[in-house]
């Protein structure tokens, strides 16, 4: 069952049209990853599922019922532009989102105790906010976000200003909390990490929908023509009438080619043709990066 | 609700944990507490030390026992003497000064002057001047050959003192004191203007902080943009308050004291003697106790000020004080925030500053206007246009406005404070999430049509 969904949603900004006639559908226990160019309208879309903004037409769906204003309990928002009081200390600031959230401050001393220590920025208590390195402010403020364990998790651009360490403790700690039951709609330009852990994705181009479905499926389908073919040694071949070349290229005494099929075609056939130009080492479906499809599809419709 | 006040318990709590708050709160009450007592106590104590001058003429005697002896001040009239040999001399001789006159004096008006090491008081210089001024007048009335002139001079000669009686209700008289009503305008007035434009620009920071520190978006996806506008704009609002109520207890309190300490008959001397020359300069010795007995009636003078004070309607102002600054304050500061969220950092604020700064400024300049006249039409009307009328009601209240009067006032605004708080917090809705864009009146006005 769908935990969230978006029918039909519309948003206009004066003569802009941000968001036109969208729809998402995001399942329970997944993360969706919400992708397009800088100002398709992603942002349009988050802001509406928190309810910052409402949309001019369209419905909003969390757990089968209307979305309403008191769901904000639900949600947990982390977004691009994340900013926090730098006057103010970070202990007192986490206890005051978390109670904006609802929760009680004992409650959220408790957990924010637990989630300090868990981030190992239990030291950073009673500092002020501008005492802290970006990355320190980052795990702040993700903390503040999971705090008061929201149904619906929505990350804009999360590992930003993290370095790798850092960046592979908030990934094992997203991946835990959908482990934990949470769902997850993850915006990102980094499409390294919507391989590794998006389940589905929905691609926003120019305030509409181009592309959505499971991101194995969607890259599946973008390779249902292409191969990569590795032979040992320097070896060179040719296109023929049941494949072209698309790209090839030598690395450590291998030679590389990506083939694209035409037309209906057995790979047996094409593995015959091949095994006489050399010493095949592998052949394999190539699934085009989420970056090629991206930069594809997008540029298709340029 | 519950949102609200955890948002108005942060936006309190930061600001009156700051030093400056802390500072400011304790220390204005002291310079109010100075500005009401320090000029009484001076008038009082004017002279100060007993000053004995030197006059010196050039060849001639003509002004000789003109200026005659006061209790502050003795003139010794020394014949054959040059300046040049006095000005070594002179303070060992006891001498306070030298006053040199020249007998060109009658034709040119700066032919005189005072030698001493201090400077004179101006109550001393308008004595000489003021002597010497009518000696002169009498010598050119003597050119005309009149008779009986010292006579006519005698009887012509008229002191003035304007008493004012007002009628109350029951047709009876009351003394008054215009001072103290014309004062209390100004203090009032004053105060409102300060306050609405301090805590109204706070408001607007705080919004401009929230928007560039980027903090507003997390808070709005917990919070609606209105709670948290209303939240921060409250927050200061209690803030004031605070500062307000700390601000007249401290200085009735102040004041309460200087006054019990001065007005017992036994602390008479030494205070009066004492405060306003440490305060004015603290190396004056203290003089003798001589002058007690011509303290009294001045003292009377002050405590009547007092009395007078007093006898004002502190409760009315009092409630109309936090009724005008309330919805004052919340008509304005609700328009700053809608400027603070339509911009992007402190200094493109000017633009949209200049159109609300006006009615302030103008308000607070017809409440000076007010204290003159306060039954023109001028100051009637802008005592009950919104915009003006907390700063101008405030100033005529002293001055005893009619009821129905301030009734009118008070809907009107109330009127105009909700439409002005709904429009600003429709502006605010957008202005925050708005970034890069420089943002015009039209924009604005485009916002304000927005559904949601």
């Amino acid at each position: 069952m769908a935990l969230f969904e978006a029918k039909n949603v519309t948003k206009q900004y004066g003569n802009q049209l941000a968001l036109d006639n969208v729809s998402i559908s995001v399942p329970e226990q997944c993360i969706y990853g919400l992708l397009g160019p800088n100002g398709a309208g992603k942002t349009t879309l988050i802001r509406i599922i928190n309810q910052i903004t409402g949309p001019d037409t369209g419905e909003l769906f969390l757990n089968g019922k209307k979305l309403m204003p008191a769901d904000v309990q639900l949600i947990g928002y982390l977004p691009e532009e994340r900013g926090l009081y730098k006057k103010m200390k970070v202990g007192e600031q986490a206890l005051y989102f978390a109670q904006l959230k609802g929760l009680s401050k004992a409650e959220a001393m408790k957990r924010l105790k637990y989630w300090f220590k868990k981030l190992d920025i239990i030291d950073w208590w009673g500092k002020k906010v501008e005492e802290l390195s970006k990355g320190m402010q980052q795990k702040v403020q993700f903390v503040t976000t999971v705090l008061h364990e929201p149904k619906l998790l929505i990350f804009d651009e999360p590992f930003t200003g993290f370095d790798p360490l850092n960046t592979k403790i908030v990934k094992n700690e997203i991946l835990f909390l959908r482990e934990r039951g949470a769902t997850i709609i993850f915006s990102t330009h980094n499409m390294e990490s919507v391989e590794e852990l998006c389940d589905n994705i929905t691609l926003i181009d120019k305030a509409k929908t181009i592309l959505e479905g499971s991101v194995h499926e969607i890259r599946s389908k973008w390779a249902a023509n292409e191969y990569d073919l590795v032979f040992e040694g320097d070896v060179k071949i040719e296109g023929n009438g049941h494949y072209n070349i698309l790209k090839q290229q030598k690395d450590n005494n291998k030679s590389i080619f990506r083939l694209k099929t035409t037309g209906d075609i057995n790979t047996n056939d094409i593995l015959q043709t091949a095994i006489k130009s050399g010493n095949i080492i592998s052949f394999n479906p190539a699934l085009p990066s989420m970056n090629e499809i991206f930069i594809r599809v997008v540029e298709a419709r340029n | 609700m519950n949102k609200i006040s955890v948002i108005i318990k942060r936006e309190y709590i930061t600001r009156v944990r700051k030093k400056s708050f802390i500072i400011m709160t304790i220390l204005a009450p002291i310079l109010m507490a100075a500005i009401i007592i320090v000029p009484t106590l001076v008038m009082m104590n004017q002279g100060g030390e007993f000053k004995k001058i030197a006059v010196i003429e050039d060849n001639s005697d003509l002004f000789k026992g003109v200026i005659k002896n006061t209790k502050d001040a003795e003139f010794v009239y020394l014949e054959n003497t040059k300046v040049e040999d006095l000005k070594k001399t002179f303070e060992k001789a006891g001498y306070y000064g030298i006053l040199y006159i020249s007998p060109e004096l009658v034709n040119t008006p700066n032919a005189a002057y005072i030698i001493s090491k201090k400077q004179p008081p101006i109550g001393l210089l308008q004595y000489i001047e003021n002597s010497l001024k009518k000696e002169i007048e009498r010598q050119k009335l003597l050119a005309y050959k009149i008779e009986n002139l010292d006579d006519i001079m005698k009887n012509v000669e008229t002191n003035v003192s304007v008493q004012t009686k007002k009628l109350d209700e029951s047709g009876n008289e009351q003394g008054t004191s215009t001072g103290i009503a014309m004062a209390l305008a100004y203090i009032l007035g004053f105060l409102m203007y300060m306050l609405v434009f301090i805590f109204g620009a706070q408001v607007m920071r705080g919004v401009i902080e929230e928007k560039t520190s980027r903090v507003v978006e997390v808070i709005i996806s917990s919070v609606k943009p209105v709670q948290l506008m209303m939240g921060k704009i409250i927050g200061i609002a209690l803030v004031g308050l605070t500062q307000f109520m700390i601000w007249i207890i401290l200085t009735i309190g102040i004041v309460g004291i200087v006054k019990t300490s001065i007005l017992p008959k036994s602390g008479i001397t030494e205070m009066s003697q004492t405060m306003p020359q440490n305060l004015m300069s603290g190396n004056q010795p203290v003089a003798g106790k001589a002058q007690t007995a011509e303290m009294s009636p001045q003292l009377a003078e002050f405590s009547k000020l007092f009395d007078s004070a007093m006898h004002q309607r502190w409760g009315l102002i009092i409630v109309c004080f936090v009724f005008y600054f309330v919805t004052g304050y919340l008509l304005y500061a609700s328009v700053f925030a809608a400027i603070g969220s339509a911009v992007d950092n402190e200094t493109e604020t000017q633009q949209f500053m200049l159109p609300v700064t006006i009615p302030i400024i103008l308000g607070l300049m017809v409440a000076m206007g007010t204290m003159q006249n306060p039954e023109s039409s001028l100051s009637f009307w802008c005592s009950m246009i919104p915009l003006t009328s907390p700063i101008v009601m405030m100033a005529r209240i002293p001055f005893d406005v009619p009821p129905w009067q301030i009734a009118i006032s008070m809907v009107i605004m109330l009127v105009t404070f909700a439409a002005f708080v709904w429009m600003a917090a429709k502006i605010y809705r957008t202005g925050i999430l708005m970034y890069g864009k420089k943002t015009s009146w039209k924009e604005m006005w485009k916002w304000l049509r927005y559904s949601g």
